[in-house]
């Protein structure tokens, strides 16, 4: 993620200080992609589905 | 530099807010969790709630309670397909049968009473919507879904099917009466 | 692999253009236009039949149009239109080729026969099931093969997109993090993949069953799988079109971001709970508890709508900052009496805003309420709400975009002269209408998706409020209007792109990769760092925008509580 040291490209980015966390996050496309499909997915979908299908047999 | 480049600064986490941004966020957070306590508030001190009691069951298991419920308390017969209205006794459970393109039967219900009426699709989905209360629920196939309702006033109320079931879809009406 | 390196750099707005993806964005906006001609010639037999006084069509008719506008307007338009926006929020921003075009042109091709196809199983006139199709109602089974087709098109698009970047960030034609536009970007195409999947989960079995390979199809678990795609396909909108906002305050303003990590931090929540919304449609339905229902209608708390709140307020405020800084600044609303309101995208992209927001958002929030619901779900107000947020804020958007992408992308000049900023007034505010009066008639009672609500000839009618029918008529005549702005659109989209003014480029020529990329990052001088430094008033850098934000407040809780009230007055209910 951060790698920055070993820039060789002129005028390339050498950072003093850390990138924060939460910009990395920010900056990591498949992190987010990876939570954005699996947030709704057990919120919504898993837990949805557990719930009909548990669902109790009219008498 | 701006929104269609990258950010100039290399780390901008730690740019200072502005007091607006700041300000709203915090306005915008307290309507939001007011917004979301007042459903389980409701919950608990609003008339107006679903239990969300339901079962499964099949068509002709909940058509056949429909029709014992029918034999019961059948009062009269209305319209030109003799559709049965029932007079159910407070408090019993009554059936109501969706399906295309009619309700069954018709009730009759007494002010300021409860009644424990089931609602189901014996074929497509179809929509309850009460008028002119306004009162609108989705009817499955295959779900008996429960409500308990206390209608508050004497009067002629309509079922009007507001979800699409097909070509005929605009003709499936039924009187639903309220008396003292 | 051969690597295409054939870049162009726009002569007035320095962006650069790999060509295999401007052929790409060309051709999606193209047939994004197609389809949005199809949607807007069934609208008007859908206005003008549910407008009583006209009647126009008879009931199966009716039925057919409507499904065909609602997949041709909430699909094939959209999506079309963002696959565009994904490659030029990716190559063109980020200054990059475009990973496999090759994949891309499969991609789009998928998506043209898939939609196709799809709208021919509606032609046959077997396949009348409204967007939703929901099963047990069976549509004919090119409908939900041409549906998969074109779902499998937009997702090899949107791996094409995330491709992009990873070059982008591989051969460094970028530094640091991406652009806040393209951030935007990917936030709709992460909700893209989330919906996508969904969609296949329930359409490919759907599918089997037409064919009659699979016995049954529970109508429950249709509707809460169908939502997670339906829904969360509109998501992909709000974020887009929310990107859409912020290239506008850009390109018309040169505004920059008010704060990156308070912009990037809203599109993270969007990422997160923007799609649980898809619950929004199951709050009347049985077999799911309130707790599945409040925490998912809700996103988590509505932290999505403080997300849509936080951008609702930093596009605005970064553009009365860009103002400010030009000198206006005087007073709260100098700013924006200055604004440049004969300029074509602004007014699109404004109307859009505030559209979205009034409308769109608040009585978004309004059906997504659980109790709430319950006197709104399955009335024309759904459909007044969603036409405030889909063709408000996203269409409106995207006209705006076109109005920009015109000359940048297709080199020839907006034809007929400040008739685009005309179109985006007329069709802005036809539509405003047009949702409110909707809204209003669902309000009173008036179901979507009906033929004649008058129940004409019917032994037990029902007889509407004369105001639902005042509603009615008032909607009808700003949807004829609505109609209007929609044909100056077209009109002068497919004249300005086909016999419009070429834009002659004198120093026109390619460009490698290397010289395309993006110059270093400058020093920012200290004190010019803090944007607006030295602008606004009680210690804000965009009082105005702040004032307009307790405006829509104000509006919000006071819509809000006013339906708690009517919602206490009708039937107990438990």
């Amino acid at each position: 993620m951060a790698n920055t040291t070993e820039s060789n490209v002129p005028g390339d980015d050498v950072l003093e200080e850390p990138v924060p966390a939460m910009q990395q996050l920010l900056d990591n496309p498949f992190l987010l992609l990876f939570i954005g499909i699996a947030v709704p997915t057990v919120l919504y979908t898993i837990w949805g589905v557990m719930e009909i299908v548990n669902l109790p047999i009219a008498k | 530099m701006s929104a269609i480049l990258p950010p100039t600064e290399r780390v901008w986490w730690k740019e200072p807010l502005d007091r607006v941004e700041l300000l709203w966020i915090v306005i915008a957070l307290v309507w939001c969790l007011i917004m979301f306590f007042m459903m389980p508030y409701w919950h608990v001190y609003g008339q107006q709630n679903l239990a969300n009691e339901a079962y499964k069951t099949s068509p002709e298991a909940f058509a056949k309670k429909a029709d014992e419920v029918i034999a019961k308390y059948k009062v009269r017969e209305e319209g030109p397909q003799k559709i049965p209205v029932v007079k159910p006794p407070a408090g019993s459970d009554v059936y109501l049968v969706a399906r295309l393109w009619s309700w069954q039967p018709i009730l009759e219900l007494e002010a300021g009473k409860s009644y424990r009426i089931h609602l189901m699709s014996m074929d497509w989905l179809h929509g309850f919507s009460l008028q002119p209360e306004n009162i609108n629920i989705e009817v499955h196939p295959g779900y008996d879904h429960v409500l308990t309702v206390t209608p508050t006033a004497p009067g002629k109320f309509s079922i009007i099917c507001n979800e699409y079931c097909g070509i005929n879809h605009h003709t499936m009406i039924s009187p639903l009466y309220v008396v003292k | 692999m051969a690597v295409n390196r054939n870049f162009r750099t726009c002569p007035t707005t320095g962006l650069v253009f790999h060509e295999p993806a401007e052929k790409l964005m060309r051709w999606n906006a193209v047939v994004a236009v197609v389809a949005l001609l199809i949607g807007g010639v069934l609208a008007i037999g859908v206005l003008l039949t549910r407008w009583q006084a006209v009647h126009l069509l008879q009931a199966d008719l009716f039925y057919q149009f409507l499904t065909a506008h609602g997949l041709n307007m909430l699909v094939f338009w959209i999506i079309f239109f963002e696959m565009a926006i994904l490659y030029f929020a990716s190559s063109t921003l980020l200054r990059c080729r475009l990973a496999t075009p090759g994949m891309a042109w499969v991609g789009f091709w998928l998506m043209v026969v898939g939609a196709l196809l799809n709208n021919y199983a509606v032609l046959r006139g077997d396949s009348s099931v409204m967007f939703t199709s929901y099963a047990p109602m069976g549509a004919h089974p090119t409908f939900y093969a041409g549906l998969i087709l074109f779902a499998v098109g937009a997702l090899i698009a949107c791996f094409v997109f995330f491709g992009t970047l990873v070059i982008a960030k591989a051969e460094r034609t970028y530094h640091g993090s991406v652009p806040l536009v393209t951030f935007g970007a990917i936030t709709a195409a992460i909700i893209a993949v989330f919906t996508i999947a969904t969609g296949a989960i329930i359409l490919i079995p759907t599918l089997l069953w037409s064919l009659g390979l699979i016995e049954h199809i529970d109508s429950l678990m249709y509707r809460t799988i169908w939502w997670g795609f339906g829904h969360s396909s509109q998501q992909i909108n709000v974020a887009a079109h929310v990107s859409v906002w912020y290239a506008g305050a850009a390109v018309v303003f040169g505004a920059k971001p008010m704060s990156e990590k308070v912009s990037r931090t809203a599109f993270l929540l969007y990422i997160f709970f923007l799609q649980l919304a898809s619950a929004h449609h199951l709050l009347a339905d049985p077999g799911l508890t309130s707790n599945w229902k409040i925490f998912n209608t809700s996103y988590a708390m509505y932290l999505a709508v403080l997300a849509s709140m936080v951008h609702g307020l930093t596009v605005p405020g970064s553009i009365e900052v860009a103002q400010r800084q030009k000198g206006f600044n005087n007073g709260l609303f100098e700013w924006l009496r200055k604004a440049p309101w004969g300029n074509a995208p602004f007014v699109a992209v404004f109307i859009s805003i505030v559209g979205f927001g009034f409308l769109g958002g608040i009585s978004g929030v309004m059906m997504g309420t659980e109790q709430l619901n319950l006197i709104i779900h399955n009335t024309l107000y759904v459909p007044g709400h969603f036409h405030a947020t889909v063709v408000i804020g996203t269409t409106l958007a995207f006209m705006g975009l076109t109005y920009f992408l015109i000359p940048v992308l297709f080199r020839r000049k907006v034809a007929f002269g400040n008739m685009a900023t005309w179109q985006a007034y007329i069709f802005g505010i036809s539509m405003s209408g047009f949702s409110v009066f909707m809204m209003g008639a669902g309000t009173l009672g008036a179901p979507r998706r009906h033929w004649d609500i008058s129940f004409a000839g019917n032994p037990f009618g029902y007889e509407f409020p004369a105001t639902a029918w005042l509603m009615i008529a008032l909607m009808g005549i700003f949807g004829v209007g609505a109609l209007v702005g929609g044909a100056m659109y077209l009109a002068i989209t497919v004249y300005s792109v086909f016999l419009g003014e070429k834009i002659q480029t004198p120093d026109f020529a390619t460009v490698s990769a290397k010289r395309g990329m993006a110059p270093a990052p400058q020093p920012v001088a200290v004190g010019a760092t803090g944007h607006g430094a030295g602008v606004g008033a009680w210690g804000m850098v965009a009082p105005g925008t702040f004032v307009l934000a307790l405006v829509f407040l104000t509006s919000f809780v006071l819509y809000y509580f006013v339906n708690w009230k009517y919602l206490s007055t009708v039937w107990p209910l438990r």
